[in-house]
């Protein structure tokens, strides 16, 4: 598997696209920096990018490796190698080139901005591994779908509709029955709706950061565990392990299943 | 004969003049004569200084009915053993300084206090240090003291057993400075009180409110921090309370507020920074209040409108990462927002003139959803939510349409 | 060598494969033919197991192929389309499958072969379609496996090229080894091939020697023979 990643991030790492996010990631944290002035604007408006763009990117990245990738994975398999590892490896080249490109195109600027020095550094970690989390997570999403659709413009329009929904759409209808049902208790449900999509979930990782003194308003006992303690932090990141873990397991399922 | 009867009668005069004219010193210990802060009160004459030496001293009732200066050394202990009050004065000109008072009795039906001062006029009371109370510094109607550098620490936990650290009751013209109270219902609490300075006091953990006024006017606070305190700062049914460079910060919780204003009128908020409270400033039928050069940080709601609030003025303000700048439950509006800077605000200055060109509108559709379903509060910062938000900016249909700031500044504003 | 028993796969409502039983002894060329949609790639692939059959066995020396991928290091497939990743040079290809697979016995032969000098430092996405299959060729040739597996050896090929893989072919099955071969270019079949496997519908048509077909369909060449049998079956 190892050799695979290898081979898969090294692949990548050397593509137009892994440039093109990464000079993204650079450009964007040195003109909300440097023309900003402002460390905490920056990470606040980071945040919103991260938790919209990171999924959006992870879908599309991963779908595209996995379909261009096709013929190449072929000769993978004619190796004497199982099908967990290539699929993994490739899963996983594909995960850290991205984070990677996160990563640094993020961090250089922070570093230069001098981040070390400031207390927004935690704020700042948090959305890193936000970010991570969130590829992972969704480049594991994509390369479901890629797996269960041989067509590729199938396999692209699931995935586009598939961050559309997490992002939006999911809280559109979550607001929605909020409102329908705001007669009964709802912490519970809230709580339930927000760790069902990871997309909020990681929303409520940095909620618990940049707005507990909004959050805390709240009467709710067990929001207020949640949100109060470090529950909150350990629940959420936990979800989102198993949200990494989920999807990655259907890769090796459907994989060994599957014919080429 | 007649010269010695005149001899006696001189001396006598001389003892008794030099007596009331000369302060004499009297001093308590353990060992001393006078084993007792009573004893050595009741052996003092008007004006004499009575010193209290190291040492624990169980008294309760201690009545200071002459003008007096009382000084502990090294802070006596004075405790109270939990069974009332402990020093109660009734005269005018009376120092208390330097007693560490301890174990206040606590009662429901009278409020036993450390130091109770009744009706006097020109007090000091400096020095202190006050732990297991009841009732701190209790001052009614009484004029003209000063109240500073006291140390008042309680263990209260819940409000209807606890009193207030510093209290005062038909009292005008006192000062308040430079106390540091924790822990109590509410730090300092004024109540028909008037003409009053209250500045430099670090005022946290409390109950209740870090600083409390009710139907209390012209009294100033200024330099203060209030710091994780139950509900914040309140300011109920007063008129022409001054606010000036006060810190209110990290007052979390449901009903927990920076500063809350109820039936307030003419008064002046500058300077202050409201940092990390849920509810940076709530207001409720108040008038022709200017608010100006404030820092408003990292709010869950920087301000909060509810009722009626006629004529106020939003100038100069900072709003920075608050949650939401403003929340508003009516449509009807008469407030003016005015140069402040906001930094959700995502226009633009193409004129260089430091003012945006496209007006900002600090209330967010939001910010109404939230209150009238408070759990939706963890949608906030959802990309949907950004996206009714903006419709609702595009055209206003549940905000004041005229709620503005048609000069909003692009720099966060000094001064 | 190989042996396929009853196998069965379908893609959706079609089946492909319909109880095939094929019996496969070690030395010689095997060439697989059939029309369009015979199931001959499927054959391949069940063999090299990415397909996966619906019903049915195959085992390699006597062993099942299911649940273990080591046995594909006794096997050398060279596929279809050769299509790598385009950011990767060809130096770096050769030394990753080399990395896969273990240490190679004859690339520098290989690469001499087929003048593939030249390109050795170019990223693949520059190669033309020719040269890509010379590479594939290379990878496939590099390492000494008992079973050879070509799908289509000959797309894209110069004459050049095409004698030099023939010549290459004949050395391997020299060597002992069993090559399994499908192909369009029915004269390339008809020079290398020891044996022929004919499929039709899922099953085995034929199996025998290119002889032994043309007695059979009284055709005088292999074009004509193959001809006869599928107008005889309405393909």
């Amino acid at each position: 598997m190892f050799k695979i990643l290898k081979y898969s991030f090294f692949d990548l790492m050397r593509s137009r696209w892994s440039y093109v996010y990464f000079a993204f990631y650079l450009l964007l944290g040195i003109v909300l920096l440097f023309l900003n002035n402002d460390l905490s604007k920056a990470v606040i408006t980071l945040m919103n990018v991260i938790i919209i763009l990171v999924p959006l990117i992870g879908t599309i990245f991963g779908v595209m490796y996995y379909y261009n990738s096709k013929e190449f994975t072929e000769l993978l398999l004619a190796q004497p190698l199982k099908r967990s590892s290539i699929f993994l490896g490739q899963y996983l080249g594909v995960a850290i080139s991205l984070s990677m490109s996160l990563i640094l195109g993020l961090g250089i600027p922070f570093v230069f901005y001098g981040l070390f020095m400031s207390n927004a550094i935690w704020d700042f970690s948090l959305l890193l591994i936000t970010g991570v989390f969130l590829t992972l997570i969704f480049t594991a999403l994509a390369f479901n779908i890629a797996l269960s659709n041989e067509n590729k413009i199938k396999g692209f329009g699931y995935a586009i509709l598939l961050w559309l929904f997490l992002a939006v759409i999911y809280d559109g209808l979550f607001l929605m029955s909020l409102l329908f049902f705001e007669d009964y208790p709802l912490d519970k449900l809230s709580l339930i709706g927000t760790v069902l999509n990871p997309v909020d979930l990681s929303r409520t990782l940095i909620l618990l950061k940049l707005d507990i003194s909004a959050l805390l308003g709240y009467t709710g006992a067990i929001f207020k565990q949640f949100f109060g303690t470090n529950f909150g932090l350990i629940v959420s990141i936990s979800m989102l392990s198993v949200w990494v873990v989920m999807p990655v397991l259907r890769i090796i399922f459907k994989s060994k299943k599957k014919d080429f | 004969m007649p010269l010695k009867k005149h001899h006696i009668f001189t001396a006598i005069l001389i003892f008794v003049l030099g007596h009331t004219l000369v302060a004499q010193t009297i001093t308590v210990c353990k060992t001393c004569d006078i084993k007792t802060l009573q004893g050595g009160i009741d052996a003092a004459q008007a004006n004499d200084t009575v010193y209290i030496e190291k040492g624990t001293y169980k008294e309760i009732d201690v009545l200071v009915n002459k003008p007096l200066t009382i000084i502990g050394k090294d802070y006596p202990v004075i405790d109270g053993e939990m069974k009332g009050e402990i020093i109660t004065i009734v005269a005018n000109n009376v120092t208390v300084d330097g007693l560490f008072i301890k174990n206040v009795g606590t009662s429901y039906t009278a409020d036993y206090a450390a130091i109770r001062l009744k009706r006097v006029e020109n007090f000091v009371i400096k020095n202190l240090v006050l732990e297991k109370l009841f009732f701190g510094i209790y001052v009614e109607k009484s004029k003209n003291g000063k109240v500073f550098h006291n140390k008042i620490i309680g263990d209260a936990e819940e409000e209807y057993n606890s009193g207030n650290g510093i209290q005062l009751w038909y009292s005008h013209n006192i000062q308040i400075e430079h106390n540091f109270i924790q822990r109590v219902r509410d730090g300092i609490y004024l109540e028909f009180s008037d003409d009053c300075i209250i500045k430099n006091n670090v005022s946290s953990h409390n109950v209740r409110y870090g600083l409390h006024f009710m139907f209390s006017n012209d009294d100033v606070y200024q330099d203060n921090l209030f710091e994780k305190n139950g509900a914040g700062v309140a300011v109920m049914f007063s008129k022409k309370i001054k606010m000036y460079n006060n810190i209110f910060r990290e007052n979390w919780g449901t009903a927990s507020y920076g500063l809350l204003l109820k039936e307030i009128n003419d008064a002046e908020i500058m300077y202050n920074t409201f940092e990390q409270n849920t509810i940076g400033i709530n207001t409720e039928g108040s008038n022709r209040i200017r608010y100006e050069n404030n820092n408003f940080i990292s709010n869950g709601w920087a301000v909060k409108v509810l009722g009626a609030c006629y004529s106020n003025t939003f100038k100069g303000n900072n709003f920075l990462y608050n949650s939401f700048d403003m929340a508003y439950n009516s449509k009807v509006h008469d407030n003016e927002f005015d140069g402040n800077y906001w930094s959700n605000y995502t226009g633009y200055d193409l004129d260089k003139d430091g003012i945006g060109d496209v007006p900002y509108r600090p209330v967010k559709l939001f910010s109404y959803i939230v209150n009238r379903t408070p759990e939706t509060i963890i949608l906030l910062r959802s990309l949907f939510i950004d996206i009714i938000d903006f419709s609702e900016k595009v055209s206003p249909v549940f905000t004041p349409d005229n709620l503005l700031d048609n000069n909003p500044k692009i720099k966060r504003i000094t001064w | 060598m190989v042996s396929v028993e009853n196998l069965h796969k379908k893609f959706g409502k079609n089946e492909v494969l319909t109880g095939l039983d094929l019996e496969i002894s070690e030395g010689g060329i095997f060439a697989v033919l059939g029309p369009n949609g015979s199931g001959k790639t499927t054959l391949i692939k069940s063999i090299l197991g990415m397909v996966i059959p619906d019903k049915g066995t195959i085992s390699i020396h006597g062993k099942s192929i299911k649940k273990d991928s080591n046995y594909r290091k006794q096997i050398d497939y060279l596929p279809q389309i050769a299509n790598f990743p385009s950011n990767l040079k060809v130096k770096e290809l050769i030394k990753m499958i080399k990395d896969l697979r273990g240490n190679s016995t004859n690339e520098a032969e290989l690469i001499e072969m087929f003048k593939l000098e030249p390109f050795i430092d170019k990223k693949l996405g520059q190669l033309s379609g020719g040269t890509k299959q010379k590479v594939n060729i290379l990878l496939t040739f590099m390492f000494d496996s008992p079973l050879v597996i070509l799908d289509e050896p000959t797309t894209g090929l110069d004459p050049i090229a095409l004698i030099r893989l023939k010549n290459l072919i004949k050395a391997e099955k020299a060597k002992g080894k069993t090559l399994l071969i499908t192909s369009h270019i029915m004269s390339f079949v008809e020079e290398i091939s020891d044996e022929i496997v004919f499929l039709l519908e899922g099953k085995i048509y034929f199996k025998g020697t290119i002889p032994a077909l043309k007695a059979q369909t009284s055709q005088p060449d292999l074009e004509h023979a193959i001809a006869n049998i599928l107008t005889e079956n309405h393909v």
